[in-house]
């Protein structure tokens, strides 16, 4: 008896082994086509950002900026440079935000204070933290690295995949699991849930609209709502381009003491 | 015809509502089985759908919105002010350490890749009561920040020309190799940060090379730091051995001559991977009076030469820094109790991130005379003797709270070797996007009035200020 439930056991583990490896491998396939479609459309890319954030007492806060973004040359979908250029609010206005994303390691940040001629390297690694005090995070503008977390297809239907993603270091991160919608036709995810670990929803990303911009489906405007706290900030891209031809240099010290006045009009 | 194909389409439209509502029972039952979300399908963000029909939209239509309010240039700035009190009493000066209305105008104009920048503050200051316009000392009304003009002659070359804020070296508010003027009254009294830099006239040249780049700056008239001279801060005068305030300021003494009595300052810069490296040198003068006339008691700007180096990168889950330099005071200097000695400036640091929007820093920095001997066996009897090291620890702490509308900051020197100090705090929370109130402190603390933070105990200060950015 007990030598029947020990091949048993093997057996169960040796078919879930040979089962898991290619569903894996197929959710794996639809969350790389995600990422890409989410963070990595074109080989550059430059839009004009503003940012409406509402607080739950209905206080309202707006940032404006031009995002630049340039992929590293060489392997695909990895390695980013980020330049963010303030035009609002007031206070920030010329200051500038880069970010050298890299997979294998904390990003590289560069603050530019032009009251003060100072680049000032930034220290912050906790990439889950406000950005620009709005209620999206660094991370959620520049990327998760996708072998973060563990995916799993949960449900599909005509329209999207719905794939739950488990943290594989749960300590780093203020979710418990998160579930995203990804939309078959495009691989554009619409929706994301991020739940705690009493199983309780608290944030919401939603795609709200989406357009064709030089063939790539991009999405133009953007929701992330907290739950908790009842606040939520609508992000709205125009002047949306892909393939600038950005030169790599524009992320460098030189122009963040002399912003590219020609990609940032 | 044509009614025939409306009916189709209204026909076509209603099977698909009616097909997606059966989906969404089904997606619905589905769901409850399993563990998923509590949460329906999501509608799909407009326009999604429409990529796949036979006449797509067209591509993003949306003009960006202009700003400029109509005027040819861009112009913006702020309105602000601020208002402080000592906290303890200094009969050499105001019991009012700060109280000022202050609006800035910023201009900015590019063309044909020049661009413009005139940046002016307008002070109405009863403190000071100066309203003659002194630009190079910065004082009166009239505060000129910036008016330069900047183009690139060739892809390689970047001139910014005319007067301009510097700012380079790894430090935080430790300065060794910048050598860029300061103005220590607005950083001691209450002013914003940004006004610790007083602005150079200069040239300055970058090149970017592949391997290195290299900024030069040319001062053709020598800038001096805006130093505690007493109009706004008494200060120890060893030589009297007492202090002196607002009724007896310092006189200096300063180099002024038009390209002979000028700055020049270097700087080499190239990464490696993710650490920024660079040598500096500087040939000029000490930027705060670096010695005394014996005869007249003004104070002087003895030459000096500065060598230097710098590197700054990720050091585990932080940032560190480490920079050196040394200071070539001028010849005679070593034997010379009225000229500052020569020096070895070191600096390290290192900065991360503790908690959720909560930053330390750290920095250790030295200062070591190097020519002790000398210095002391020429030290006429009755002058306290400087220490050969005077040593400094930094502290900063910063949290930032309520959607990053409100900021706390801490930043405390400290000095084993004077035994002094100055803690600096500020709570700053913005009301509306373009609207701060801020309050702070300066508190100088030291064991000897004659100390470099403990000669100002008597200028600790509490302020407050409310800024209107436009």
């Amino acid at each position: 008896m007990k030598r029947m439930i020990t091949v048993l056991t093997v057996l169960i583990a040796l078919a879930g082994g040979a089962a898991s490896p290619a569903v894996a491998a197929e959710v794996m396939d639809i969350i790389k086509k995600a990422n890409h479609m989410a963070y990595y459309q074109g080989k550059d890319g430059r839009a004009r950002v503003v940012m409406a954030i509402t607080d739950a007492q209905g206080r309202a806060r707006e940032r404006e900026f031009v995002i630049l973004r340039r992929d590293d040359d060489g392997e695909e979908d990895a390695g980013q440079k980020f330049y963010v250029y303030f035009n609002k609010p007031a206070d920030v206005k010329k200051t500038v935000f880069m970010v050298h994303k890299n997979l294998d390691r904390d990003d590289d940040r560069w603050l530019y204070l032009p009251a003060l001629d100072l680049v000032k390297r930034i220290a912050a690694s906790d990439e889950r933290t406000s950005f620009v005090g709005s209620h999206f995070f660094y991370e959620d503008v520049s990327g998760r690295g996708i072998y973060e977390d563990t995916h799993e297809l949960v449900e599909e239907n005509d329209a999207v995949y719905v794939i739950k993603s488990t943290p594989k270091d749960p300590a780093a991160v203020e979710f418990a699991y998160y579930i995203n919608w990804i939309h078959k036709k495009t691989f554009l995810p619409v929706k994301t849930l991020y739940y705690d670990s009493e199983g309780k929803l608290y944030r919401t990303y939603s795609a709200l609209k989406v357009n064709p911009v030089d063939g790539h489906p991009t999405v133009t405007r953007a929701q992330m709502e907290d739950h908790r706290s009842g606040g939520k900030t609508v992000m709205e891209y125009t002047d949306v381009n892909y393939d600038t031809d950005l030169p790599e240099d524009i992320f460098s010290e030189r122009y963040l003491r002399k912003p590219p006045r020609k990609y940032l009009r | 015809m044509k009614n025939l194909s409306i009916i189709l389409l209204v026909a076509a439209l209603s099977f698909g509502t009616v097909a997606s509502a059966q989906e969404m029972t089904v997606q619905e039952m589905t769901v409850q089985e399993t563990t998923a979300p509590e949460t329906p399908l999501p509608e799909l963000p407009e326009g999604l759908e429409d990529l796949f029909s036979d006449e797509p939209l067209a591509e993003t239509p949306e003009e960006p919105a202009r700003r400029g309010g109509g005027l040819p240039f861009d112009l913006s700035g702020f309105a602000e002010g601020r208002f402080g009190l000592r906290l303890q009493d200094d009969p050499l000066q105001k019991d009012i350490s700060l109280g000022e209305a202050r609006l800035q105008l910023d201009a900015e104009k590019s063309w044909e890749g020049f661009t413009l920048n005139l940046v002016s503050d307008f002070i109405l200051d009863p403190v000071a009561d100066d309203y003659d316009i002194d630009l190079e000392r910065g004082r009166g009304a009239v505060d000129l920040r910036e008016a330069n003009l900047v183009f690139s002659p060739l892809d390689f070359v970047d001139v910014k020309l005319g007067r301009q804020i510097l700012t380079w070296g790894t430090g935080d508010l430790v300065f060794i190799n910048d050598l860029f003027p300061k103005d220590w009254n607005s950083f001691f009294i209450g002013r914003d940060t940004e006004y610790l830099k007083a602005p150079s006239d200069a040239l300055k040249v970058s090149l970017f090379f592949d391997a290195f780049n290299v900024n030069v700056v040319y001062t053709p008239r020598f800038d001096a730091d805006r130093f505690i001279d007493g109009h706004r801060v008494s200060f120890f005068d060893a030589m009297r051995g007492g202090t002196r305030g607002r009724e007896a300021p310092l006189r200096d003494l300063r180099p002024d001559d038009w390209f002979s009595d000028d700055e020049l300052a270097v700087r080499l810069y190239r990464s490696f991977g993710a650490y920024e490296t660079a040598l500096y040198f500087y040939s000029g003068y000490w930027k705060s009076p670096g010695g005394l006339d014996p005869v007249s008691g003004a104070a002087l700007f003895p030459r000096l030469d500065v060598y230097g180096a710098s590197m700054r990168g990720p050091v585990g889950a932080g940032i560190g820094a480490v920079e050196l330099g040394y200071y070539d005071s001028a010849d005679g200097a070593a034997s010379n109790p009225l000229i500052n000695n020569s020096e070895f400036r070191f600096l390290v640091s290192y900065e991360q991130e503790i908690g959720t929007e909560f930053t330390a820093a750290i920095q250790y920095y030295l200062e070591r005379k190097l020519d002790y001997d000398a210095y002391l066996a020429s030290l006429p009897a009755g002058l306290r003797a400087e220490d050969e090291n005077r040593h400094l620890i930094t502290l900063r702490l910063t949290k930032l709270l309520m959607n990053q509308d409100l900021t706390l900051s801490l930043f405390n020197f400290y000095s084993p070797s004077d035994e002094d100090g100055y803690l600096r705090l500020n709570v700053s929370y913005k009301l509306r996007d373009n609207l701060r109130v801020e309050a702070g402190g300066n508190l100088f603390y030291g064991r000897f009035p004659d100390s470099f933070f403990g000669q100002f105990e008597d200028a600790s200060n509490l302020y407050t200020g409310l800024r209107y950015e436009f």
